[in-house]
């Protein structure tokens, strides 16, 4: 007892009143925000559902759709991504350490590859556009077999990249906190939690893409 | 039926088996809910505080041998709900492979459209023989729906792009209800009907045709037949223009002409909707009964929505 | 142990409520109790408002052909779906109830995250608020439940605002759950173990693990509804190549389990109230704490029996049917040991306690009916009648709100630091009891008659009783009346309560103020005997 009050007194600038001590805040911040997690996957988890239904019914026309899909800024932006995951863990090491510049840095390299990604993704969803493979009026498609099936395919590849790419966006904006925050010396040794926390919703976003990348880009493409 | 009846009107074998099953388990509900009634209100009675400073009870904490008790029978219980549950929903579930009476049904926002396989067509009616398994494939043109007879004990959704079928043979001769039973819009409580269930003879006639009756008996038969009166509601405004006291009069169309309402424009009303709607209301409603009523049909119809109207006095113009 | 003081001295000090005065103390705090309030006060106004359409949908029908339009009755019982059950029955007793005591119960300062408690609240207003303004500008015709493609294609009604509404408001139930999880893992007081906690904690947790795991899955089946109909892509119109029973299975995902949401906490309530009023320990605490958490397991497992009759593969439903018999199971068992606790208690009659009676009754009625549902065979008759209806107002008025009113009741004196008049609250009670079993037993029989639910107008043949059904619904509406009046009343002018006004056991009663400071406690609890020690005795291993 004696301890945590000594600890109370000396107390992180972050130590919010109705904690105990900061083991207990830290604590209580991962338990939500992997809690939280657990929601994006089970909101995502809804899109893959409707995707693996509609997949299973339409085999040939999703496969047909396939080689309308860029691969190749696809591919791009699962490195770029991934790369930046690890840009933002070393942006975590460095807050560990207390090492302010390093933590800056890292965080400014990840907020250029979120923001590398989301151009590219402009890119190709300008591609679609003037492809006709937006879904609505204007949609069109060269197999008029499979019409109907390929716009719901593109419907759901809006709907979960587009998805993805809200929660690109709204990282973006977290990172930009925190590199504010960081210019102001709020972090310390003693506390880092927002880049730790920040840093789990970066990588979980990571991984979205990863099941998206594979399933709506490469799966049926022709050799 | 009665108003407190639990168990509505039964056409077929297949019914007294659900309300066999039904009465099984009103007799554990009812047993069930008596026990807990009894239990609680007998401990609520019997260990009532007597004196507000009486002192706390001993402590209970729990008992693993109840709890295995009261869990396990509950089970074994349920399990013969379900095994009888299932077995039942399969059979009515599953027609029989051969020897079935098809009959085809459509549902669309708010009529059901029958179909036999001799070609005759009927609204709202389907007409059924004793003794001989009856199987529905049903389709829907529009939203959901669901054909439900309850004098069967059945009922499936009607789900647009595919196919449902249930099964039944039917044992008692009567007249029974049809509902929509899968809300489907604006007129979804009107979407409901008859089900005539005849012994063999009077449906094999009844397939063939021949009834009697006077003219405008006949027109009446067939305006609930068609579905008609689901719309033309003689005396409210629904989605369509009244049929009341209009034949003989002036009508003002939507596109701003006047016409008069004699037998020509009623029966083009009838063949072809589209070709004078009535202002303020829409086109493409009202279906289109071309090919589904022969002339006879037309003229009874003609006569019955005739006598809807006081007498027209002699040697008014037709319009046009 | 109590180390209080003596309560002339509690009295001169400031509790939550004195503490600091203004609109913005209340409308910026993120003090778990004065966000409680704030959810009351507005969790009361939406069960008014989704009570007024009920209201309308029961004088409609008084007469085989009703009152109002047709499209005016769609409206109604659409709205009167989606206001109780996402506006009133999900947030209910977890945003009022829960977000008070929990903190308390496990001996905090206040919940994990206080912060985004308040922003929970605002979530829940502002989702509100578009839902009204939905219902403001002509309303909805779908059903609550937003059925494909009627919902996607052909409605005219205001269906994205609608969905916006709802979509808003399941971010509010997520943050709580998150809050509640976070807080009961993290937060308690030395000597709080699980093995400890009060049974309304482990109700709230379970409840909290279903928000958390369900609720995103309807959000993002609104998102898809919404994009459909502004797209018309197809991915739920079969003429555009869509499956419309798609939809089901996404929309039943969540609000199947959604309707655990809605119950648990009930039960959760119930334990505390029957323990309180029978002085004893509630009988079977480990297998009541287990059963909460099997429910929220199962009740994941259960959705396809809302497709029963929909198309979907037979073998499929057989499997969803056993499994929602299991579901039962661990309800029943609570209801058991409920009555096994009174069993040689000292048992007092006073309003919780009624409430108490009426939800183990009517809960009871209402669970198994479901099961009636559950039999595959009867529901191929009874589904979409108002077997349906009945079976799940018993079960949530019956029991949730029966649950809730109680909770309200055992609890007001230390929200308020007064008490309510309890002759009026008792009569009021049975007035709820009486016109409850009227207004919804005729809708048992009513549905094996054949009568469907949503129908603005039916047969002459059910007059008889939906005339009761309605007769009833107008005793029940007074029933809930009367305790927003002496509620209000006792608020201000009733006499000011006692400490612990029930002698009741648990950290609330026992070592936080009436009503409670700020920070919940004067000094750091520390928990040294098991839950509903009420007969005294020391640390027991717990039994069964």
């Amino acid at each position: 007892m004696a301890d945590a009050k000594a600890a109370v007194a000396v107390h992180d600038a972050g130590l919010r009143h109705h904690f105990d001590d900061s083991a207990q805040q830290f604590q209580s911040s991962t338990i939500g925000m992997w809690v939280f997690l657990v929601t994006e996957i089970m909101f995502f988890g809804g899109m893959f559902a409707a995707y693996t239904v509609y997949r299973g019914l339409y085999p040939d026309a999703f496969a047909s759709t396939s080689r309308f899909m860029n691969v190749t800024i696809g591919g791009i932006n699962t490195a770029v991504l991934i790369f930046s995951s690890f840009t933002m863990v070393l942006a975590v090491r460095s807050a560990q350490l207390g090492q302010k510049k390093a933590l800056i840095i890292f965080l400014v390299l990840t907020l250029i590859l979120g923001s590398v990604f989301l151009c590219l993704k402009y890119v190709e969803y300008h591609e679609k556009w003037v492809d006709h493979h937006v879904p609505g009026p204007a949609f069109q498609y060269a197999d008029s077999r499979y019409f109907h099936q390929a716009q719901i395919l593109f419907f759901l590849y809006f709907a979960m990249t587009g998805m993805h790419a809200i929660h690109m966006i709204v990282g973006a904006g977290l990172l930009i906190t925190l590199i504010v925050m960081a210019a102001r010396n709020s972090f310390s040794r003693g506390w880092y939690t927002p880049v730790e926390m920040i840093g789990l919703y970066w990588h979980f976003v990571d991984i979205v893409w990863i099941f998206l990348f594979p399933l709506l880009y490469l799966i049926g493409r022709p050799k | 039926m009665g108003v407190f009846d639990i168990f509505p009107a039964r056409a077929s074998a297949a019914a007294g088996n659900v309300d066999a099953l039904y009465a099984f388990l009103l007799v554990v509900g009812i047993g069930m809910t008596a026990i807990i009634f009894f239990f609680v209100f007998l401990f609520a009675v019997k260990y009532r505080r007597r004196n507000a400073d009486d002192p706390a009870p001993r402590a209970i904490h729990g008992s693993l041998p109840l709890e295995i008790a009261w869990s396990v029978a509950p089970f074994l219980i349920m399990l013969v709900m379900f095994a009888w549950g299932a077995k039942l929903y399969f059979d009515n579930y599953t027609p029989p492979l051969r020897d079935t009476f098809d009959v085809y049904v459509t549902g669309k926002q708010w009529m059901w459209k029958v179909q036999y396989p001799t070609g005759q067509r009927e609204i709202n009616e389907l007409h059924v023989p004793t003794g001989r398994p009856v199987k529905l494939i049903l389709a829907s043109e529009d939203v959901i729906h669901s054909f439900y007879i309850p004098a069967f004990r059945l009922k499936h959704d009607v789900v647009p792009g595919s196919y449902q079928t249930y099964w039944f043979e039917p044992t008692k001769p009567g007249r029974y209800r049809i509902f929509c039973a899968e809300y489907c819009g604006t007129n979804h409580s009107d979407m409901g009907g008859w089900v005539t269930v005849m012994d063999p003879h009077d449906f094999a006639e009844w397939l063939t045709g021949g009834t009697g009756g006077s003219m405008k008996e006949q027109g009446e038969k067939l305006f609930q037949q068609y579905g008609c009166v689901t719309c033309h509601v003689t005396d409210r405004e629904g989605r369509s223009p009244s049929l009341l006291n209009i034949f003989g009069k002036p009508v003002v169309l939507d596109d701003g002409r006047t016409v008069l309402a004699d037998e020509a424009y009623i029966r083009e009303s009838i063949l072809n909707p589209n070709a004078k709607i009535v202002k303020g209301y829409k086109r493409d409603i009202m279906p289109v009964f071309q090919g589904q009523i022969n002339e006879e049909g037309l003229l009874q119809l003609m006569v019955y929505i005739k006598s809807l109207s006081p007498p027209v006095s002699a040697g008014k113009e037709s319009s046009k | 142990m109590s180390t209080m003081l003596p309560f002339a001295q509690i009295e001169a000090r400031p509790n939550y409520l004195n503490v600091d005065y203004g609109w913005k103390s209340w409308l910026f705090t993120t003090d778990h109790k004065r966000i409680a309030l704030l959810y009351l006060f507005s969790i009361t106004a939406f069960f008014f408002v989704g009570g007024a359409f009920a209201v309308g949908m029961r004088l409609n029908l008084l007469t085989p052909d009703g009152l109002f339009a047709h499209d005016t009755y769609n409206k109604l019982f659409t709205m009167h779906g989606i206001i109780m059950v996402f506006f009133f029955l999900v947030p209910s007793i977890p945003a009022t109830l829960g977000n008070f005591l929990i903190p308390i119960m496990v001996g905090a300062r206040d919940l994990a995250f206080p912060r985004i408690n308040l922003l929970s609240w605002y979530l829940y207003i502002i989702g509100g608020v578009i839902a009204l303004a939905a219902i403001a500008q002509g309303g909805v015709d779908t059903g609550w439940t937003f059925y494909a493609p009627f919902s996607s294609t052909y409605s005219n009604t205001h269906v994205i605002l609608t969905a916006i509404g709802v979509f808003v408001s399941g971010f509010s139930s997520i943050l709580t759950g998150l809050n509640f999880i976070v807080t009961v893992h993290t937060m308690r007081a030395p000597g709080m173990t699980w093995g400890r906690l009060p049974l309304f904690v482990w109700g709230h947790y379970a409840t909290s693990l279903i928000q958390v795991l369900g609720t995103p899955v309807i959000a993002i089946t609104l998102v898809l509804l919404g994009l459909e109909r502004i797209l018309h892509a197809g991915i739920f119109d079969p003429a555009l190549g869509g499956d419309p029973v798609l939809f089901q299975h996404l929309f039943w995902f969540y609000s199947h389990p959604a309707v655990y949401i809605m119950i648990l906490p009930g039960m959760a309530v119930i334990s505390e109230i029957v323990a309180c009023f029978s002085r004893k320990a509630i009988f079977g605490y480990t297998f009541v704490a287990i059963s909460s958490i099997a429910i929220a397991v199962l009740g994941f497992l259960v959705w396809g029996h809302h497709l029963f009759v929909a198309g979907q593969s037979m073998y499929a439903s057989v499997v969803f049917s056993f499994l929602s018999f299991l579901v039962a199971i661990p309800s029943a068992i609570k209801v058991f040991n409920w009555t096994a606790t009174m069993y040689k208690g000292s048992i007092s009659y006073e309003t919780p306690m009624l409430y108490a009676f009426g939800f183990i009754g009517l809960f009871t009625m209402g669970g198994l009916t479901g099961l009636f549902l559950a039999t595959l065979a009867i529901d191929v008759h009874v589904t979409d009648t108002y077997f349906v209806i009945a079976h799940f107002h018993y079960v949530m008025v019956g029991g949730m709100v029966m649950a809730y009113m109680g909770g309200i009741h055992f609890w007001f004196p230390k929200i308020s630091g007064r008490m309510y008049p309890e002759n009026w609250a008792r009569f009021a009670a049975l007035i709820v009891f009486v016109g409850f079993n009227l207004t919804f037993f005729p809708q048992f029989i009513l549905g094996y008659q054949g009568m469907p639910r949503r129908y603005a107008h039916y047969p002459p043949e059910f007059q008889v009783l939906n005339v009761m059904s309605t007769a009833g619904a107008s005793i029940l509406a007074v029933g809930y009346v009367l305790p927003m009046i002496y509620l209000a009343w006792a608020w201000r002018k009733g006499p000011k309560a006692p400490q612990n006004p029930w002698n009741a056991k648990g950290l609330e009663w026992e070592q936080s103020p009436t009503p409670p400071p700020t920070f919940n406690f004067e000094t750091q609890p520390v928990v040294t005997e098991p839950a509903y020690n009420y007969s005294g005795e020391e640390e027991e291993v717990q039994r069964g």
